[in-house]
């Protein structure tokens, strides 16, 4: 007898017949951006930081470059998962309406909400593998360490896709989505670990940083680039980033539920 | 006697302190087209997503196909096919990926979503816009594709929210030709509507709905024997005299219902209530006879016409 189809993965293939037609500009935004970064900051800034022998040893005795790239790894996933959370999972509600569609079908609000955390993990795969091949063309970043880092910046976007497509769902207005962008997301670009050590940082805004998941997805993935692995920090980290991803699940499917079925 | 489809008893539903329906007892056989007739908030919609399983019962039993959807509601949504007031395509997509994509909701693999496709968009007469962006598509050419899409499940069941609302007369034309075919097929169909005419062209059976209840139920020309006379007579006086000269037409038939725009006198012969209306001296600015409508039946059972 054959076996149904997860219902999520049924989602899922929905989702893969939108992208095959915007790939192409995904792509570029999710690669290019961070690619951009990496030169401008880890080339242009990183030949300022790597001649001050002190610089590099706060950065754990690497050069600039390789300290910034699995930062950028994290972060683009953080932005791409963050952003595809809000418009497209209101109007799935609201404008396009398809979330209606499907509840039509036999698939559920659950089904909605895993399919949308498992593309979401996709697309930050998809986002990390492509910056970690780039990666891998440079002395300085190559390193076996870059496969797990992608899966670490898998994590950390559904950290993020999670907890926001809970607000989404719940959302009468996208009012809230620029806010989330500003004080959110961009001073978590900023200061989340990515581009200097977080010790560099007032310790206010060092909790502000570790409070959010972005950060002990940055500190797991350059442990991996870099080999320098601690194994029990590596499973604190790690579980406190899913912590986000289970709990925002938990709250959208029951959200969604609500809005799907009144 | 076949196994209903559809049963409902003392159905109701409930939003916080509002009750949109308010205890409705239904049955729908197999293969028949049963329409909810009624004005905007009469409660057709609330009615309609409870029997599609996506709006649980507030109280009552509903059953389709002898299941209850509080228990099996996925079993029983992948057995009927929706068409809501509001189309859900994804207007960014082509008219073939919108069916892909639904096809796949429903688990059929991708060969058999393709074979459905090509199938349905011939159906539905879209054949030729199958790579076109949904966003392109008349209102008309939306609607078609929703009802299409629906169909990719091939359900025993097709509910269809105000299929025609918001499309000009030829465009409805060719929609309710489409839906007859369904119906040739065997396609149970129940579907809402605040249209007299196309309850009367689709509809073997209707309930009138108002307020939440049901306020009476037959197949449309039982209704109008039962409820109004064979013709009715329009009469149409200067603008704000209705009020005013409507009285003195009593006596003149059945009876008689002014509105604003006009006084309509029941009569089974509309001719000679019209030479009568002359006879006592009434000289409206128009007079037309016709034969009685579902329209009529509305007016006397809610008291208000559809349009409101």
């Amino acid at each position: 007898m054959q076996i149904a189809t997860p219902g999520p993965l049924r989602v899922v293939s929905g989702h893969l017949v939108v992208f095959r037609r915007l790939w192409r500009l995904n792509l570029l935004s999710s690669f290019v951006q961070p690619m951009l970064y990496l030169l401008g900051l880890g080339v242009g800034v990183g030949a300022l930081v790597d001649r001050n022998a002190g610089s590099t040893a706060t950065l754990g005795g690497v050069s600039y470059v390789a300290f910034v790239a699995p930062g950028l790894m994290a972060t683009t996933a953080m932005a791409v998962c963050a952003a595809e959370s809000m418009w497209p999972v209101m109007g799935g509600l609201k404008w396009r309406r398809d979330y209606h569609g499907i509840a039509a079908t036999p698939l559920d609000a659950t089904d909605i909400v895993l399919g949308h955390m498992i593309w979401m993990a996709m697309r930050a795969g998809i986002t990390g593998a492509a910056v970690a091949t780039a990666l891998a063309f440079v002395d300085d970043t190559r390193s076996w360490g870059l496969v797990p880092a992608v899966i670490v910046a898998m994590a950390v976007g559904i950290a993020f896709a999670m907890p926001i497509m809970a607000y989404s769902v719940g959302a009468e207005m996208d009012g809230g989505f620029p806010a989330i962008q500003r004080f959110v997301i961009i001073p978590l670009f900023l200061f989340g670990g990515a581009f200097y050590p977080l010790s560099q940082l007032p310790e206010a805004v060092q909790w502000f940083a570790r409070a959010f998941p972005l950060w002990h997805g940055v500190v797991v993935a350059r442990g991996f680039t870099t080999g320098d692995t601690d194994w029990a920090g590596v499973a604190g980290h790690l579980a406190y980033v899913l912590l986000w991803a289970a709990v925002g699940t938990v709250v959208s499917i029951r959200r969604l539920a609500g809005r799907l079925y009144p | 006697m076949p196994e209903p489809l559809i049963v409902a008893r003392g159905l109701k539903k409930r939003f916080d302190e509002f009750e949109a329906v308010k205890g409705i007892d239904v049955e729908v056989q197999p293969g028949e087209v049963f329409g909810f007739l009624g004005p905007n908030g009469a409660g057709k919609s609330s009615t309609m997503r409870m029997i599609a399983c996506v709006s649980p019962a507030s109280e009552g039993t509903l059953r389709l196909f002898g299941m209850d959807p509080a228990v099996d509601g996925a079993k029983i949504r992948a057995r009927i096919g929706v068409v809501p007031q509001l189309d859900t395509l994804d207007t960014e997509l082509s008219v073939q990926e919108n069916l892909w994509i639904y096809g796949r909701y429903f688990d059929l693999s991708r060969a058999e979503c393709r074979r459905r496709a090509t199938e349905l968009l011939e159906f539905a007469q879209l054949t030729d816009r199958a790579d076109s962006v949904v966003e392109h598509l008349s209102g008309g050419m939306k609607r078609r594709l929703s009802i299409a899409r629906s169909l990719i499940n091939e359900p025993e069941l097709l509910l269809l929210d105000e299929p025609t609302t918001g499309l000009d007369p030829q465009a409805r034309h060719v929609l309710w030709e489409r839906l007859y075919r369904l119906k040739q097929q065997g396609v149970t169909q129940v579907l809402t509507t605040h249209y007299m005419d196309e309850a009367e062209q689709l509809c073997d059976r209707l309930v009138v709905m108002d307020q939440g209840l049901i306020v009476a139920e037959g197949s449309p020309r039982e209704l109008i024997d039962r409820y109004s006379t064979r013709e009715v007579l329009e009469l149409r006086f200067g603008a704000g005299t209705n009020d005013q000269f409507g009285p003195q037409v009593a006596g003149i038939g059945d009876r008689f219902e002014v509105l604003p725009d006009r006084v309509l006198v029941y009569a089974d012969d509309g001719e000679a209530a019209l030479a009568e209306a002359h006879h006592r001296g009434l000289r409206p600015e128009s007079a037309l006879v016709r034969r009685s409508s579902l329209e009529d039946v509305f007016l006397l059972l809610t008291g208000r016409s559809l349009a409101d």
